[in-house]
């Protein structure tokens, strides 16, 4: 955790430059900020309006994924809501309860907000504000009543039970002696506008003082997507899905001439010894070395050509240059459109033949990576995400090219489609109606819902 | 009158045959390496025991900081069905299918599979019975060939969950047996099977049940769904088993809003789903994930016991689940259905209502508007007025046994049946706010 802390300070620092804590600190909004190229999408800035609300210490917000704030109570669909605006990379605004430090549940009104770079349109950053929700102060079952005392509440309770069952719920819970809790805990407050005014206008002076920050270092960020994902790039979506898998494997694209590396597991990293930089965008063979048995290259070639997987035993070098049997796997993953994306290799390090009987065997172990990467249907994800996205393009493009536009979207992993409609897109900021430097977040937001 | 529809059946299993059919070459006798006394003698399979768990994980509880990987059972179970993939036991390669996302608010899913159907013609299918007694000489699991069971799946005894790559299949423990299901609709589409051997025909019970809420808990993965489907509600076998794959998108049933209607004593909220073609009821909470599985399967064992067809939906690994009575093989049979929707020859069944489609002919693929899915799943669901009764009929099943002491499901599914001789005294609780529920162990009984 630690050498992860201190790469995380050092990745938010050099998209910032140093100064954007201290230009962060003085906005007094409750809000924090998350990065999702990180394992597990942790939070990498927390204000200290945040902090104050929460009862957490900085120390034990940075570097934890958000649903430290979640508990018991909180409302399961808002959750998914929320996931799902992350793997899609959108806007979301949701009311949902969250736990303090101490345990004490509080209504919240979330409003989450991507943040793209401006070079190549990919998804860096999240912010999340939370602002917490004015109630009345009402009788509820449980006696929670001191934890509300600091705040003023207005009623918001709205009617629970339909008109028919109105009876039904009654009787339950009259003579019976037990309670149909018709006041409690889990329903859902309503934002007044006020405070939906604030969690906007928050957005946008975040926004704002990122983008400021981030042209200093010259990596600049701003609140749109400015143009699509280069062809291969995982985006931060794929990035978190594809995080969860402990095995050491590599995604490839066979549809460019060297077949490049386009993602590389951290377990893969420990295995050979390369940085991921070092390794991102090669070629797909350079494991291979003076040792290695050209007619096994030969094979694992032929069966990319065929689109069949394979299994090979094949010598390689780590970036220290010492050798290393690998039983390699390799397997064609196929997109929405039923067409291959990628290819998936999955080393497996040939040491010890001893078989613990509780555990899977490596064969297994080996398919169930490859598994987890096609179970995974992310390209089913990035289809929605153009489908979503789709509304808020026609709005700049004729409704003509709109049509155009979607089959090159669901072609997306062709590179002549893609190429095609990134020429008409991009870049986003000269099209009428957008502005280069503020936010227009209420559109986004609209087009996108 | 016996209501029967004609329909073509979707092979699960390769061992599967039409019944009269001429002798296939994996026909009669063994040799193929079943499950039954003839073969099972010195099978093996692995075993993946699960610790009892009294909740969900809900992430913070128990893995609190960080991501949990891709969990032990996904491993075993997508690794094992991979391989499986490989040795070329589907009837096709589900990867190469088309998929997508139908534009509108709700996302309905459309999949163009044109090889899950077989190209037989259609059978009899008996339809207006919702329990109906188990059939040895019928199709069941314990005909299916080894090679297509993954894994056993079952409690642990000693309260720590483990793994045997090469254990027994042994009767006296009456295994639970995952399965490959040779026409996936996805990838990892595979069939639970509690208590394989014991031959339980398809109708829901307390201990099944809670095996399958283990299972999705186990997999630890909201995109991990499982799936049940009543008899005329298109389960295909009548013999019992949970259906489950990934999808790794937001099925529109999920994405419906819905409005709470109850909390019960053990915790359980009840929600019933708006803005959603087909009505149902959502179950979540629960002070223990007992209690959650019990209520659940209560009301299931209520819809059985009243012949109410249904479908299932577990999901968000086992804390959101949705029960869905249905009418829409009722309806085919009376002849009120559209031959318009008849002839996509969708059969509506819990992955269908759920709102992930799989559609047999191009055109109905490249034509899929969310029009014509809403429109299809709004003939599956009851009407207002009968889903307000037959949720009299659950609440009044689930509230008993949330009170009685433990009392087991025959107790409460008998006293049930008692209540409801009449449909009278069901709608007499919705009119008048004076009837009260007396509980006790004879039963309840509804004053007037």
């Amino acid at each position: 955790m630690e050498s992860q802390l201190a790469r995380i300070e050092q990745s938010f620092n050099a998209r910032y430059s140093l100064r954007v804590r201290e230009a962060l600190d003085e906005l007094h909004h409750n809000f924090t900020i998350t990065d999702p190229a990180f394992p597990d999408h942790p939070i990498v800035f927390a204000s200290r309006g945040f902090l104050k609300m929460s009862g957490f210490l900085r120390e034990e917000v940075v570097g934890n994924n958000g649903r430290i704030f979640q508990g018991p109570k909180t409302n399961r669909k808002t959750v998914m809501e929320i996931r799902e605006a992350i793997r899609e990379e959108r806007a979301v605004r949701v009311h949902i309860l969250n736990y303090r430090k101490d345990g004490t549940p509080f209504w919240m009104l979330f409003q989450m907000s991507p943040v793209f770079s401006k070079e190549d349109g990919s998804g860096v950053h999240f912010i999340g504000v939370h602002v917490p929700l004015r109630r009345n102060k009402k009788i509820t079952n449980d006696g929670a009543d001191a934890a509300w005392n600091e705040i003023a509440f207005r009623p918001c309770r709205r009617e629970v039970c339909s008109d028919s069952l109105v009876e039904l719920t009654r009787f339950l819970a009259l003579d019976t002696g037990t309670s149909c809790k018709g006041v409690e805990i889990e329903e859902s407050c309503e934002a007044s506008e006020l405070e939906k005014h604030r969690a906007a206008t928050a957005i946008n002076n975040i926004l704002s003082v990122l983008a400021r920050c981030s042209e200093s270092t010259g990596r600049m960020v701003c609140g749109k997507r400015c143009s699509l994902p280069a062809a291969g790039l995982i985006n931060s979506s794929l990035n978190i899905s594809l995080g969860r898998i402990k095995q050491s494997f590599v995604l490839i694209d066979p549809h460019l001439p060297n077949m490049p590396v386009v993602y590389a597991s951290d377990a893969f990293l420990k295995l050979t010894g390369y940085d991921r930089h070092e390794v991102l965008g090669r070629d797909w063979h350079f494991l291979n070395g003076v040792d290695t048995d050209s007619s096994v290259l030969h094979q694992i070639h032929e069966s990319i050509l065929v689109e069949q997987p394979c299994t090979v035993c094949i010598l390689n070098y780590r970036k220290d240059k010492s050798t290393f049997w690998n039983r390699l796997h390799m397997s064609p993953v196929r997109n929405a459109t039923g067409k291959i994306a990628y290819f998936v290799g999955v080393q497996m390090e040939e040491k010890c033949k001893s078989q613990d009987r509780r555990r899977l065997s490596p064969e297994i172990r080996q398919l169930g990576a490859v598994g987890a990467v096609k179970g995974n249907n992310l390209w089913h994800r990035w289809t929605f995400l153009y489908t979503q996205m789709v509304p808020v393009y026609e709005r700049y493009l004729e409704k003509s090219s709109v049509a155009d536009m979607v089959v090159g979207i669901m072609d997306y992993f062709d590179p002549g489609s893609y190429a095609r409609l990134t020429t008409r897109l991009n870049p986003f900021n000269s099209l009428p109606g957008t502005s280069s430097d503020s936010v227009r977040l209420s559109e986004v937001d609209q087009g996108l819902h | 009158m016996m209501l029967r529809i004609k329909r073509v059946p979707t092979v699960v299993s390769n061992y599967q045959k039409e019944e009269g059919e001429e002798g296939s070459r994996r026909g009669g006798g063994c040799g193929r390496n079943c499950l039954r006394n003839c073969c099972l003698q010195g099978a093996r399979l692995p075993l993946y025991t699960f610790k009892k768990v009294d909740r969900i994980a809900t992430d913070v509880l128990e893995h609190g900081k960080s991501e949990p990987p891709v969990s032990f059972l996904n491993s075993l179970l997508l690794g094992e069905w991979e391989e499986r993939m490989q040795r070329g036991l589907f009837r096709y390669d589900v990867t190469t299918c088309e998929t997508k996302v139908i534009p509108g608010s709700h996302g309905f899913i459309a999949q163009l599979n044109e090889g899950r159907h077989l190209k037989k013609r259609p059978t009899e299918f008996r339809i207006d019975k919702v329990l109906q007694p188990f059939d040895e000489n019928k199709f069941n699991f314990t005909k299916v060939g080894q090679e297509e069971m993954l894994f056993q799946f079952g409690e642990s005894e000693d309260g720590e969950g483990q793994f045997f790559t090469d254990a027994t299949i042994d009767p006296e423990n009456s295994p639970s047996v995952v399965a490959i299901n040779v026409s996936p609709i996805e990838y990892g589409h595979v069939l639970l099977i509690p208590r394989v051997l014991d031959c339980l025909p398809q109708r829901i019970d307390r201990d099944s049940f809670l095996l399958a809420l283990h299972m999705a808990a186990e997999a630890g993965d909201p995109y991990f769904r499982l799936g049940y489907n009543s008899l005329g509600a298109f389960a295909t076998i009548n013999h019992l088993h949970f259906q489950a794959y990934y999808l790794t998108l937001p099925f529109p049933i999920e994405r419906a809003s819905t409005k709470q209607i109850a909390t019960l004593d053990n915790g359980v909220k009840i929600s019933e789903l708006m803005n959603y073609p087909v009505r149902g009821l959502v179950f979540e909470g629960g002070n223990a994930l007992q209690d959650l599985s019990n209520t659940v399967s209560d009301a299931c064992i209520c819809l059985q016991e009243n012949n109410i067809p249904y479908n299932v939906l577990i999901a968000d690994c086992g804390n959101r689940i949705f029960v869905l009575p249905q009418c829409y093989a009722e309806k085919q049979a009376l002849g009120e259905v559209s031959s318009e929707l008849l002839d996509t020859q969708v059969n509506p069944a819990v992955w269908e209502i759920s709102g992930h489609m799989v559609l047999k002919r191009k055109k109905d693929y490249e034509d899929a508007s969310e029009e014509n899915a809403w429109r299809l799943l709004a003939e599956v669901s009851l009407s207002e007025e009968r889903f307000q009764e037959v949720n009299a009929l659950i609440f009044e099943a689930i509230y008993y046994s949330g009170n009685g002491s433990g009392a087991d499901s025959e107790n409460v599914v008998e006293d049930a049946n008692a209540k409801h001789k009449s449909t009278e005294k069901v709608n007499a609780i919705n009119e008048t706010s004076h009837s009260a529920m007396v509980t006790g162990s004879q039963g309840c009984i509804v004053l007037q």
